[in-house]
């Protein structure tokens, strides 16, 4: 556990390091935020404003002197700490990812669980086609097509926005008001696309081969129904790999998430990191990068933990 | 044992027993096809601004246009052909798709075949920056490495180079230490081969076949992420326009309900993606000894 967290924190720093050092090498923000009017003394003065005139090991020190305080800098556009824009834009994704990874597991592992049980039939061919279909798909595209028919042709459901939001212990979510839920209900079926398409196979595949196993055939000999063999037998065994992926992709999520919130507008951190990314904001781009990481990593540890409590055999300590 | 013992010939029977698989290689031959002869088969270079009629614009599919012919597929804001876009678009896609691919293969094969070699700390840098890599999603280092270079058909290239490389890599590595301990290998040795010469005439012919049946699905994979970062702005300029870009392109018209400017690129790049999926996965449980 211990070298989990080492590796962890040297992850991070190694990132944060490497970040630094990429997004401060490419052009001068400088140009884009004063006036190009501004004479030589205002930039010089922008410049030394924003710290810009030192050397990068110097302004390294500094972010990372903040950063340990959680201090990330300022928004060069918007003059506003960095931490503060990602910590508004966080909720939005987070709660995107959330009713993605809803839709993925309570949609992906019934179909797999139905394709598993009988391979050869044709709905557990249909569902693998359009298992395929789901892989190949480029999210974006699904994302186009569904606002072209739901919003544009059908008009039922809003084509951007986040809707109407109510703050849960000072957060912002969607999911508690009707107009939320259906501003929520596209792109979260678009980011869930790819992932229902991966539980479905990886359902599949471990009910197969849990339904080849001897506890299988024993708990048949005992005579148990063949719902109750896969209720009490193959589910808690194929559901700790399952539980594994599902959770380690969350991550995944949050970084596809920038396409689909680009898609539909959804005013979450990867919309920002795009808009940072146009206006060379940064400040902004760091810390969102290490918002990530940092959460990729707590996610990574909580998969572990969560692993241990669904598989006795595994002990935490042992865990490396 | 090697795979790539199997008779050319006898594993092209295999092959053609799914017809799935076999339509989809036929398809996949037919856009390779159409992507390379796109200046022969367009009606139009959809770049020749000199060709292009502002008076066509976002014409529906099927209308004639006014110099007579017939935009099967309707045109763009600019009065474009979008079939003619679309071959051209399914040109630099794939191009893109395959360069990236074979180079990402070519780096991991090298670096994987090192790291299994030599071993030591030299293993185990290459392994760390792997798992470092392999840590995050491809999307993401791919954003931020474009977002540093910049845009432009190498600067892409090469962030798909970056963002596929540590795959195979860890792949080739795993396989090369299993085949350094075989006995043909020590046989190799004691016959006094020269090391590198072993590497590459013994182990790599090996090694190879497994990964390369990966990097078919790969390549397909690489064009959806280069369509990705395309539609972020983030991938290639506009003067080289990939599927991505034109579907890009069409995002701003589907509102108003032009749907064919985004729709029709989308489905070349949808069944570019499925032709190379189905293919690559019937040519893995070919050569897959454990479904055999």
């Amino acid at each position: 556990m211990l070298r989990r967290l080492a590796w962890s924190a040297a992850t991070l720093l190694v990132m944060s390091l490497l970040v630094f050092a990429g997004v401060y090498a490419i052009g001068n923000p400088v140009e884009l935020l004063i006036n190009p009017q501004a004479d030589q003394a205002e930039i010089a003065r922008a410049t030394a404003l924003l710290g810009l005139d030192r050397p990068l090991w110097e302004q390294y020190w500094m972010f990372f002197r903040g950063a340990l305080g959680g201090d990330l800098g300022v928004s060069f556009a918007a003059s506003v700490p960095a931490i503060t824009l990602i910590l508004e834009r966080m909720p939005a994704t987070l709660e995107l990812a959330l009713a993605a990874m809803l839709i993925a597991v309570g949609i992906g592992i019934p179909l797999g669980l139905l394709a598993g049980l009988r391979p050869h039939s044709w709905l557990a061919r249909t569902i693998m086609t359009l298992s395929t279909l789901g892989f190949a798909l480029p999210t974006f595209w699904v994302g186009l097509l569904l606002i072209m028919v739901f919003s544009v042709q059908l008009g039922w459901l809003p084509t951007t926005g986040r809707g109407a939001t109510v703050d849960v212990f000072g957060i912002p979510l969607s999911i508690f008001t009707a107009d939320g839920l259906r501003h929520l209900l596209l792109p979260a079926t678009t980011l869930a696309l790819f992932k229902l398409a991966l539980l479905v196979r990886l359902t599949r595949a471990g009910t197969q081969d849990a339904m080849l196993q001897d506890y299988v055939r024993y708990a048949r000999a005992k005579g148990l129904s063949e719902c109750a063999v896969v209720r009490s037998h193959v589910m808690p065994n194929i559901l700790i790999p399952i539980v594994t992926v599902a959770g380690l992709e969350l991550g995944s999520l949050i970084a596809f998430a920038i396409v689909t919130e680009t898609v539909f507008a959804w005013p979450g951190m990867g919309k920002l990191l795009i808009d940072s990314i146009n206006v060379l904001d940064r400040p902004v781009i760091v810390a969102y990068l290490l918002a990530t990481v940092s959460l990729f990593i707590l996610i990574n540890l909580l998969v572990d933990l969560l692993y241990a409590v669904l598989d006795p055999r595994v002990q935490a300590g042992d865990a490396r | 044992m090697s795979t790539i013992a199997l008779p050319t010939r006898l594993l092209a029977a295999n092959f053609a027993r799914d017809r799935i698989a076999l339509l989809s290689f036929w398809l996949l031959a037919a856009l390779l096809f159409c992507a390379l002869a796109a200046p022969w088969l367009a009606p139009q270079n959809p770049y020749d601004l000199a060709q292009l009629d502002i008076l066509d614009a976002k014409l529906a599919p099927g209308v004639k246009s006014s110099a007579g012919s017939t935009y099967w597929l309707g045109t763009d804001d600019q009065g474009r052909d979008m079939l003619s876009a679309i071959l051209y678009g399914l040109r630099i896609s794939l191009g893109v798709g395959i360069t990236s691919t074979v180079l990402a293969l070519a780096l991991g094969v090298i670096s994987g075949m090192t790291a299994a070699r030599a071993g030591g700390w030299i293993d185990g840098l290459i392994m760390r920056i792997v798992d470092l890599q392999l840590s995050f999603p491809a999307i993401l280092v791919a954003l931020i490495l474009l977002a540093l270079t910049g845009q432009g058909i190498d600067r892409i290239i090469l962030a798909l180079v970056v963002v596929q490389w540590a795959y195979y890599a860890r792949t080739v590595r795993a396989a090369a230490l299993v085949e350094l301990k075989k006995e043909y290998v020590e046989a190799a040795v004691c016959m006094g081969v020269a090391g590198l010469r072993i590497l590459l005439r013994h182990v790599l012919p090996n090694v190879l076949p497994p990964v390369m049946v990966v990097a078919t699905v790969q390549i397909a994979q690489a064009i959806a992420l280069e369509a990705t970062l395309s539609f972020l702005g983030l991938g290639l300029p506009i003067t080289e326009p990939s599927l991505g870009l034109l579907i890009a392109n069409g995002y701003a018209h589907l509102l108003s309900g032009k749907y064919w400017i985004s729709f029709f690129p989308g489905l070349a790049l949808l069944v570019t993606i499925v032709a190379i999926n189905l293919v690559g996965d019937r040519l893995r449980d070919l050569l897959n000894p454990r479904l055999r």
